[in-house]
């Protein structure tokens, strides 16, 4: 059974005069991959800032499982089940592929504080660490240093993070840019792997049409701030409103040229 | 087992690894290989320094956290040893409870600036370690009725480590097996369980978390680290480990006085004891403390030496005067962070 897992009721932020995110409320529900579009500057990072709580919002509220988490630290909606992958590359450059991942599970196994034992020692944070590798096809990297790594490969690794996270809600902002054409099927699998337990919702900030063809089940258009459109993708798609976003020029034309 | 003694931390550079060895050779030996008091003390000296910068490197190489008042929690550990001894008279027990209370006041001390102002930027924690710093450098030098002002305090330790106290008919080896070699024992074994325990920390699974917050704190709190509270715990930690080399200290010198624990001048010192070692490896303290601790004791004897040796040369013999070591210091300082930007350890690690 689909539910409401995550909910935005009226989330507003301002940088002083400037409305960034202006009143977006809308629910996004288990099982269900919401693609979020829109043209550059539309607030599409700034709202999944908000909602993973990188940012903090001027007005409106932030629900996850009917818990409002709007004034809780990025740290604390990590552990409640919000996780996020970025759009910049942002990992830990001068570690291990390994630790970078294992840095993750260990995070939610809640052993930070563990100040007496070897890390390397802990198979139970290890192992689940490399079944992840292996499933972005980058075992054999694992001991490289991320900052050795092509800009495909830190891409993989970004979104390896989220998974080794495993979120209740997962946030993408773009993970296939940049990625060669060999690279993104192994991203984009992965997510289509995600939709299908449907006990999670996905939040996916993308422009590639092809990718929101195969993958998105809802559309949500932002236009300065503003929630444009809601819904069907291929519904979205023809609304007049949507063509007004794009200003006048037609949403898949000016998606595929980004 | 040696790799689970070092954490699994092991030196990686064949050249680096032979040096930790001569390193710990002399120093676990420093009493029988260099017998004299100007050289034992020297070696007491290099391993509470590799301690002290050892746990500054917890914070500044591991943390990515810059503190200014490292010496501050050095001294706290010193002074409660010596007040602890001064007031409740010599004994073990007075040395126990200036320690406890010395590395407690110290992680309080830090618990509170860290929480007020590791909030915020980096920047912030750095002055505010320096106007802490400072202020309790001034209140030291001004309550002198308990603390001796800028005379310090001297004080008595207990008789089984002093040079009175005689065991095993007083001789090992041809060295006097007097309490002043087991007060050299105690600060060694003291100071090689906490560089362990160092390298045990920073190995462990909260080490990691550190290096993840100096690398990218804003993905560390996004993955689910409260950075914040990892840093509080490791400004704690560090300082603790300061204080408790400070005491190390106080029991070493039987005195403990501004100049000697609280100074701005130690704390440059540790500065440079770490970006001549190499920070972030832990060993580099090793290195630099122990490079530096030897300048600072003999580069006037070499000096003196290769002055005599030229004296009949034009120039030479003033440049290389007795009284210019601290130039040449500041040369061979120069020198080595230009030849080795990420310290010496760094550099032996590089393939």
């Amino acid at each position: 059974m689909s539910h409401t897992l995550l909910e935005t009721i009226n989330l507003t932020v301002r940088f002083g005069g400037h409305v960034a995110v202006d009143h977006i409320s809308c629910p996004f529900r288990t099982g269900e991959l919401t693609a979020i579009v829109g043209p550059n500057g539309a607030g599409k990072t700034t709202f999944f800032n908000l909602i993973s709580g990188q940012i903090a919002a001027s007005e409106g509220r932030v629900i996850l499982n009917d818990h409002d988490i709007t004034r809780m630290s990025a740290a604390q909606r990590t552990h409640l089940g919000i996780g996020r992958a970025f759009q910049l590359t942002n990992l830990f450059p001068n570690l291990s592929v390994l630790e970078n991942v294992r840095l993750v599970i260990q995070s939610k196994a809640g052993r930070g504080f563990n100040i007496f034992s070897m890390a390397d020692t802990h198979k139970e944070l290890t192992q689940p660490a490399m079944d992840i590798l292996t499933r972005v096809r980058m075992r054999e990297q694992a001991d490289q240093s991320v900052s050795e790594l092509s800009h495909g490969d830190q891409r993989k690794l970004e979104v390896a993070l989220l998974i080794a996270l495993d979120p209740l809600v997962y946030m993408f902002d773009e993970p296939t840019a940049g990625m060669s054409v060999d690279e993104a099927p192994v991203v984009l699998d992965l997510i289509a792997d995600l939709k299908a337990r449907k006990d999670r919702a996905i939040l996916l900030v993308e422009h590639k049409m092809d990718v929101i063809r195969t993958l998105a089940d809802r559309i949500i258009v932002l236009h300065n701030g503003a929630l444009a459109a809601d819904g069907d993708p291929s519904e979205v798609m023809a609304s007049d409103v949507v063509q007004e976003a794009y200003m006048g020029r037609d949403l898949e034309k000016a998606l595929s040229h980004v | 087992m040696l790799k689970i003694l070092v954490s699994g931390d092991t030196p990686r550079s064949p050249i680096l690894l032979a040096l930790l060895i001569v390193i710990l050779i002399g120093l676990a030996c420093a009493p029988f290989l260099f017998p004299g008091v100007r050289s034992v003390d020297t070696a007491a000296r290099i391993c509470i320094f590799i301690v002290l910068v050892a746990s500054y490197d917890l914070l500044l190489g591991y943390g990515g956290i810059v503190s200014f008042a490292h010496t501050m929690f050095f001294g706290l550990g010193a002074y409660g040893v010596a007040l602890a001894s001064t007031h409740m008279g010599r004994g073990f027990d007075s040395l126990l409870v200036g320690t406890i209370a010395g590395a407690g006041l110290a992680a309080l001390l830090a618990f509170m600036i860290g929480l007020f102002s590791l909030r915020v930027r980096a920047i912030f924690f750095a002055m505010i370690t320096l106007a802490v710093a400072s202020a309790v450098a001034v209140l030291v030098s001004q309550l002198s009725s308990l603390t001796g002002g800028e005379d310090g305090l001297s004080f008595k330790i207990p008789r089984a480590l002093g040079p009175a106290f005689k065991f095993t008919d007083g001789e090992i080896l041809g060295v006097k097996a007097n309490g002043k070699l087991l007060k050299y024992y105690l600060v060694f074994l003291s100071c090689f369980a906490l560089f362990l325990f160092m390298l045990r920390v920073v190995n462990s699974p909260f080490g990691r978390v550190l290096q993840a917050i100096r690398e990218n704190d804003f993905r560390a709190e996004a993955i689910g680290y409260r950075v914040v509270h990892y840093r509080v715990a490791a400004t704690c930690l560090s300082a603790a480990i300061a204080a408790l080399a400070g005491a190390l200290y106080a029991v070493w010198l039987r005195y403990v006085g501004p100049d000697t624990t609280l100074s701005m001048e130690i704390m440059i010192d540790i500065l440079l004891m770490i970006v001549i070692g190499g920070m972030g490896t832990m060993y580099g303290a090793v290195i630099g403390a122990t490079l530096f601790v030897l300048a600072q004791n003999y580069l006037q004897n070499v000096l003196s030496l290769a002055g005599d040796n030229v004296s009949t040369w034009p120039l030479l013999p003033e440049l290389l005067n007795a009284d210019r070591w601290l130039l040449w210091l500041g040369v061979l300082f120069i020198l080595s962070v230009y030849f080795f930007p990420t310290g010496i350890v760094g550099r032996l690690r590089e393939k």
